[in-house]
């Protein structure tokens, strides 16, 4: 589903003196089956932003739009349940929404209430499992018997079990370890492939943002900040730096490579494979290109 | 939720948030005891502009105020008429349907209305201008000469500083589950009855299991800090009674005296 923002402000506790501006004037798009990610300092606006997206907020000033649904202020949207059964949010520690007594009821708490058919919801089980790797045998166990990292997986196929066409993931991998860290990042873009889910991964982790993502928005203080390809958002070190964010490690390495040798390799987007193999040139031959 | 400002906290540098919590706590309980022997209009004349120019000097919005004391509005009004149509003092000044409405009455209603209002608000006004932990402290000193009958005054000012400090964290962890759970439909705000109380159970649920978890790890810190209460243990943040106090005090007798000669 497409996703537009059109000159969206957010104040939180208006008419107080507690009165936050969270958003402010902000304007993008995200087309249908894309990947995003939004990065931005802790407060620059993210969590604001993500809720809007499935109608838990209501923009103060502007509008939304999420395929055919539009969120304006002061509509009431009657459709908001069927707007939530298809933008599936991920909010941060998954975990702390699990409550029933065995995993297999969590899992079919969503669909339930969004009215799906009890046989169609068995059906999904199995598939989702094996997309989350968890093994069938925690169906029966209750979800507060399980480690943390499988209880977050849980949680996250109790999302995937609304069968979402928009998938919102906020920070999905803090305080897992490295290695859990990129399983659940690599399962969650095998299912942005599979099954064309627009995602939207707001993250700390630039890295991330420069692997799977096929645009980035930046956010500070509530404004969009940059906006643009990976490739071409996440190099501008200077930009990013003034707004407290680093550059990916691997463009760190690049400048520094610079500095020290004179030779500039250009980045456009190469893992770290393509990128051993473009020094070996510019060592070899002075020049990375062939 | 949102709308109700009764104990909340409005972070500020007004006089009448530099004073000592102590001096804010006896002045409002004398108030409201001295509230209840007023029976003149000059003698409530005086304590509600004792009550509005504290208010004023706190430096918060009126409007602030006064929408935030909205739900109490409705209690005032109803004390009102409660008055207006009970109380049989005075002449028939008129008629409504099978009701007659004595001069007595009005005044009666609008002295009760306007002291159930003065007494919300200077109350309100001690926890708009104190923080939590603040009115906790003054506490535990002024109980401080119930320790000589070995009453547990510390252990009781540590278990209101915790509740209280855990207020606001349980209220965000409500809303987050909420909102986590409102994502996967749960519906908190429509339908029928039956279907919104079954709608609890999702969040208290999550909301138990993580106010425990938080229980057990906040005592098991503090034990590893060698926390072990009460005796000997000394305050970062000493109560102090200022010179602003002793005026407040000064110029309180001084309403309470006029007070006392402006009563019937």
């Amino acid at each position: 589903m497409e996703i537009t923002f059109e000159h969206v402000s957010h104040i939180y506790q208006p008419n107080t003196p507690f009165a936050f501006h969270a958003l402010k004037d902000l304007s993008f798009h995200i087309p249908s089956g894309s990947y995003t990610a939004i990065i931005g300092h802790t407060g620059s606006g993210k969590s604001t932003l993500i809720q809007h997206l499935n109608g838990l907020l209501i923009p103060t000033e502007g509008r939304v739009k999420v395929g055919d649904f539009q969120l304006e202020p002061g509509k009431k949207n009657k459709h908001m349940k069927d707007l939530r059964k298809h933008v599936g949010v991920v909010f941060q520690y998954p975990e702390h929404q699990l409550f029933e007594e065995t995993v297999k009821k969590d899992l079919m708490f969503g669909p339930l209430n969004f009215g799906t058919a009890e046989t169609t919801i068995e059906k999904r089980i199995p598939e989702i499992l094996e997309a989350v790797q968890l093994p069938e045998e925690v169906l029966d166990r209750s979800p507060f018997d399980l480690s943390g990292g499988q209880m977050r997986r849980v949680a996250i196929a109790g999302i995937l079990m609304m069968d979402p066409n928009v998938l919102v993931l906020d920070e999905p991998t803090a305080g897992l370890d490295p290695g859990g860290r990129r399983e659940m990042m690599d399962m969650f873009y095998n299912l942005h492939k599979e099954k064309e889910m627009t995602t939207i991964l707001v993250t700390h982790s630039m890295e991330d943002a420069m692997k799977y993502a096929d645009y980035v928005l930046i956010m500070n203080e509530g404004r969009l900040y940059m906006e643009g390809q990976p490739e071409e958002v996440l190099i501008q070190k200077k930009k990013l730096e003034a707004v407290g964010l680093d550059v990916p490690e691997m463009v760190e390495f690049l400048s520094m490579f610079e500095e020290k040798f004179g030779t500039k390799i250009p980045f456009h987007g190469q893992n770290i494979k393509e990128l051993a193999s473009d020094m070996l040139r510019v060592m070899k031959w002075g020049k990375c290109d062939e | 939720m949102n709308n109700l400002i009764i104990g909340q906290y409005v972070p500020g540098e007004s006089m009448v948030h530099q004073l000592d919590p102590r001096t804010k706590i006896t002045v409002i309980f004398f108030y409201v005891i001295v509230i209840f022997f007023a029976n003149s209009f000059f003698s409530y004349f005086i304590l509600a502009a004792f009550a509005f120019i504290s208010a004023m000097l706190t430096r918060i919005p009126a409007g602030y105020i006064i929408r935030g004391l909205k739900p109490v509005w409705l209690l005032i009004v109803f004390t009102f008429l409660l008055h207006l149509f009970v109380t049989k003092e005075g002449d028939v000044l008129f008629r409504i349907f099978s009701f007659y409405v004595y001069s007595g009455a009005l005044i009666q209603g609008f002295a009760i209305s306007l002291r159930f209002f003065l007494l919300i608000l200077m109350t309100s006004l001690l926890t708009l201008t104190t923080t939590p932990i603040a009115i906790t402290d003054a506490i535990e000193d002024m109980l401080g000469p119930l320790k000589k009958v070995r009453f547990p005054v510390h252990e009781l000012a540590l278990m209101m500083s915790i509740s209280l400090r855990f207020i606001p964290t349980l209220m965000q962890e409500t809303e987050k589950i909420s909102k986590a759970q409102a994502s996967r439909g749960v519906d908190f705000r429509t339908g029928p009855i039956k279907d919104r109380i079954k709608a609890i159970v999702p969040l208290l649920v999550p909301l138990f299991v993580s106010a425990f978890k938080r229980a057990e790890e906040l005592a098991m810190a503090m034990e590893a800090r060698g926390y072990k209460g009460g005796e000997g243990r000394t305050k970062f943040r000493e109560l102090q009674l200022s010179s602003r106090d002793y005026a407040l005090f000064i110029s309180f007798v001084f309403v309470l005296l006029l007070f006392w000669w402006a009563r019937a």
